[in-house]
């Protein structure tokens, strides 16, 4: 997410570095390409105007003249204004401390609402709450029929209600929740123009029927301009608690957080990045800014491999480095923790240095399938003794999995040489990354 | 006509007041000056116009004035006008069902929630009043209860509907509903693909297999790409033509909930650096809330009352 931004201050900021000095009227050149990828980026005008002019009252002065590297101080100015527009801090979902907590979900016609509240209700599941998912969703076809079945999906319980007009579908789904000891209640209700009165009345009159913890507009990430009007609604009517992005996964340049953050003062809160339920961060705005810059993001990418590691498992398979028996399964079984991470590209994005690096690149993750389709197809006993695999058992997997028998070749030499280096790594010890290796240090 | 004009102006109502109508309001008793260019520049790229072709309008219109000594507020509305009723108008082609080829196949293709499926309901609607023989393939087999969602749409429509158990390939739902339309001398197979987006490439791979999969039944020529974009989408819209045309063509565009304060303005900038027409506009739930899309009414639409 964010990729194209990347790319363009990477562009800008490598000539200011160039420069053997920096003058005006070079801070306000820079300036207007920041203008320049900040609109394309589809930031709303008027915020990359203040924006503009924060940065330049900021820049041209004696403090970056006169610093050692104005490149880096001008680099550290455009960093800080945009975590101060993204807002300070990363601003966490009301806790669920009260059953039930009610979330409620409001938005545009396919901004994400039905799909992130099957995130959240999953999300709560891992925590050990109990969600309920309400279709509040009276008006497009088929939407209550979409919600029970994503509840079925996750075996999480979806209240619906015929007949009724959504405000009290909410109101007896609480009830529903408070006789049940529900955790969480979660809203899914029907998408909407902020211009829609009917519609926009309607889920004043929700609010006040159940008055919900966390009032969240779900928005997509590549909206335009516009996103500062419907942010601007929304909040007027409803009194917004946070703000959820959706769609980050694609290259949409997501100027759109930009905007809606600034106008409205809402915190953004979640960010959700793949079509999987399993798909959703909280949203970061320090973070958010180092990627803009070309920082990476390494502190999300620990912490979803911590979520998605079981740690009894992590532990076994280091003993096996260090033992050198580490097996074909116990491959297969990394690759699977891998895939629960979310979508490959969004990890190696998150990953500083390697955005630029793969930049045009595509991870093709029917590859990893194949793999894991040759890995089943091998005997139990074949998986912990690959070098019993001949020439008539490489055959039979490969027939077996779909592939050829270069495929298997590849496999296990590719296999082999990766078990060779956790030979060699099995013989440090790993005491985690020490502190201040990581590259948020400006 | 005329009732479809009025119910274009009026969805576009908000629009104009919000947007274009600015330029009413900015040029009005002003004399032509760079000042005055720059504001111009500022209400075009807020209707998500997008830069580089905020800046080539007003760069033509810099030069269009100076050329012909205009000054006055009114001559520079309509300059700004007829320019982008030119920018909108070129490369069309009639890519609507006609004559002896049948059946027509429109792939209807987009990212997620940009409105696919309701268009697919208003298509086969707006084609069966035109006296076409219409069918449905209900290819979203991944998106939950998509198909239900299709399904009654269709029956709205009252357009028949070819379908299969989620899970299935799309692909072989795209053949078989391509087979059965040939069969059933039907103009137009309109099928309906899971919302996907541009970035996902093994994603785009399906869709591609869907489109080559359905040149086994009909031939190449008969199968028409179109896009669905919302019309809330900013810049990000070039990017998502720019991708689908590479994977799998783009015919033509369909721009969806133009009903919002949405302007739609990207649609000039597609029109502009890609060259490729829109068909329909989308302005509302309804079933006919569905519009061909007619460049110098849209313009139009969008300077005056």
């Amino acid at each position: 997410m964010f990729g194209e931004l990347v790319d363009r201050f990477d562009g800008i900021f490598k000539k200011l570095r160039g420069a053997g000095k920096l003058t005006e009227k070079n801070i306000r050149d820079s300036l207007r390409e920041v203008r320049r990828a900040l609109l394309e980026a589809d930031v709303n005008y008027k915020v990359v105007k203040d924006f503009i002019a924060q940065v330049e009252s900021e820049a041209i002065g004696e403090k970056v003249l006169k610093s050692i590297e104005p490149g880096q101080q001008i680099v550290k100015i455009v960093h800080d204004e945009l975590v101060a527009l993204l807002g300070h801090k990363a601003e966490p979902l009301a806790a669920i401390d009260k059953s039930p907590t009610v979330y409620m979900l409001c938005g545009l016609q396919g901004s994400g609402k039905t799909t992130l509240a099957g995130k959240l209700a999953l999300d709560a599941k891992r925590k050990k709450k109990k969600p309920l998912l309400v279709a509040a969703d009276i008006y497009r076809p088929a939407a209550v029929k979409q919600l029970m079945v994503l509840g079925d999906s996750i075996d999480v319980e979806v209240f619906s209600l015929d007949g009724q007009k959504p405000p009290e579908i909410c109101l007896e789904a609480k009830k529903h929740a408070e006789k049940n000891f529900v955790d969480l209640v979660i809203l899914d209700t029907a998408g909407r123009l902020h211009i829609d009165e009917e519609l926009m009345a309607e889920l004043e009159q929700i609010k006040e029927k159940v008055t919900p913890d966390e009032m969240l507009l779900v928005a997509d990430s590549m909206t335009g301009q516009d996103a500062v009007t419907l942010a601007e609604q929304f909040h007027k009517r409803l009194n917004l608690t946070g703000v959820a992005l959706t769609k980050l996964d694609g290259d949409a340049r997501g100027g759109a957080a930009i905007s809606i953050r600034a106008v409205t003062g809402c915190p953004i809160k979640l960010a959700s990045i793949g079509e999987k339920l399993s798909d959703l961060e909280s949203f970061h705005p320090d973070r958010m800014a180092s990627r803009i810059l070309g920082m990476g993001d390494i502190v999300t990418l620990v912490e979803k491999a911590q979520d998605a590691v079981d740690e009894e498992k992590a532990v076994e398979l280091a003993e096996k480095i260090k033992k050198n028996t580490f097996t074909l399964e116990d491959f297969q079984n990394q690759m699977q923790q891998l895939k629960k991470m979310g979508p490959l590209e969004s990890i190696l994005g998150m990953i500083p240095g390697v955005g630029k690096a793969l930049k045009g690149v595509h991870i093709d993750e029917r590859n990893l399938l194949r793999v894991e389709a040759m890995i089943q197809s091998m005997t139990p006993y074949e998986r912990q003794n690959p070098q019993l695999i001949d020439g008539s058992r490489k055959k039979r997997i490969a027939l077996g999995s779909g592939n050829s028998v270069q495929d298997v070749n590849n496999l296990l030499k590719q296999f082999l040489a990766m078990k060779k280096m956790m030979k060699n790594m099995g013989k440090f010890k790993i005491k985690g990354i020490p502190k201040g290796s990581l590259p948020f240090q400006m | 006509m005329l009732s479809k004009l009025k119910k274009l102006k009026d969805s576009l109502t908000k629009t104009r007041d919000s947007l274009f109508g600015k330029i009413a309001a900015v040029v009005a008793g002003r004399k032509l000056d760079e000042e005055l260019l720059d504001e111009l520049e500022e209400v075009l790229l807020k209707s998500d116009i997008g830069l580089p072709a905020a800046e080539s309008i007003i760069d033509k219109l810099r030069k269009t004035a100076a050329r012909q000594k205009i000054t006055e507020s009114h001559e520079v509305i309509a300059l700004l006008q007829s320019d982008i009723a030119e920018i909108l108008s070129h490369n069309r082609q009639e890519i609507t069902p006609s004559g002896n080829t049948r059946p027509m196949v429109w792939l209807i293709t987009g990212v997620n929630g940009s409105g696919k499926t309701t268009t697919v309901g208003k298509l086969a609607n707006y084609f069966r009043q035109e006296g076409k023989k219409v069918m449905i393939a209900a290819c979203d087999t991944f998106r939950a209860a998509a198909v239900e969602q299709l399904e009654i749409w269709s029956q709205r429509s009252g357009v028949d509907m070819i379908r299969a158990h989620t899970g299935a390939d799309p692909a072989s739902i795209a053949f078989d509903a391509a087979t059965s339309a040939k069969a059933k001398d039907v103009d137009i197979l309109l099928v309906d693909t899971a919302g996907r987006l541009h970035t996902k490439s093994n994603l785009m791979e399906e869709l591609k297999k869907i489109r080559r999969v359905a040149a086994k039944v009909v031939a190449p020529e008969q199968i028409k790409s179109i896009l669905v974009i919302d019309g809330n989408t900013g810049q990000n819209a070039l990017s998502q033509v720019k991708v689908f045309r590479e994977a799998v063509g783009c015919d033509g565009l369909i721009i969806s909930k133009l009903d919002g304060t949405a302007k739609g303005g990207v649609i000039v900038a597609i029109a502009k650096e890609l060259a490729v027409p829109v068909e329909f506009v989308g302005i509302g739930e309804g079933i006919d809330d569905l519009q061909k899309f007619d460049a110098p009414a849209y313009a139009e639409a969008l300077f005056n009352a």
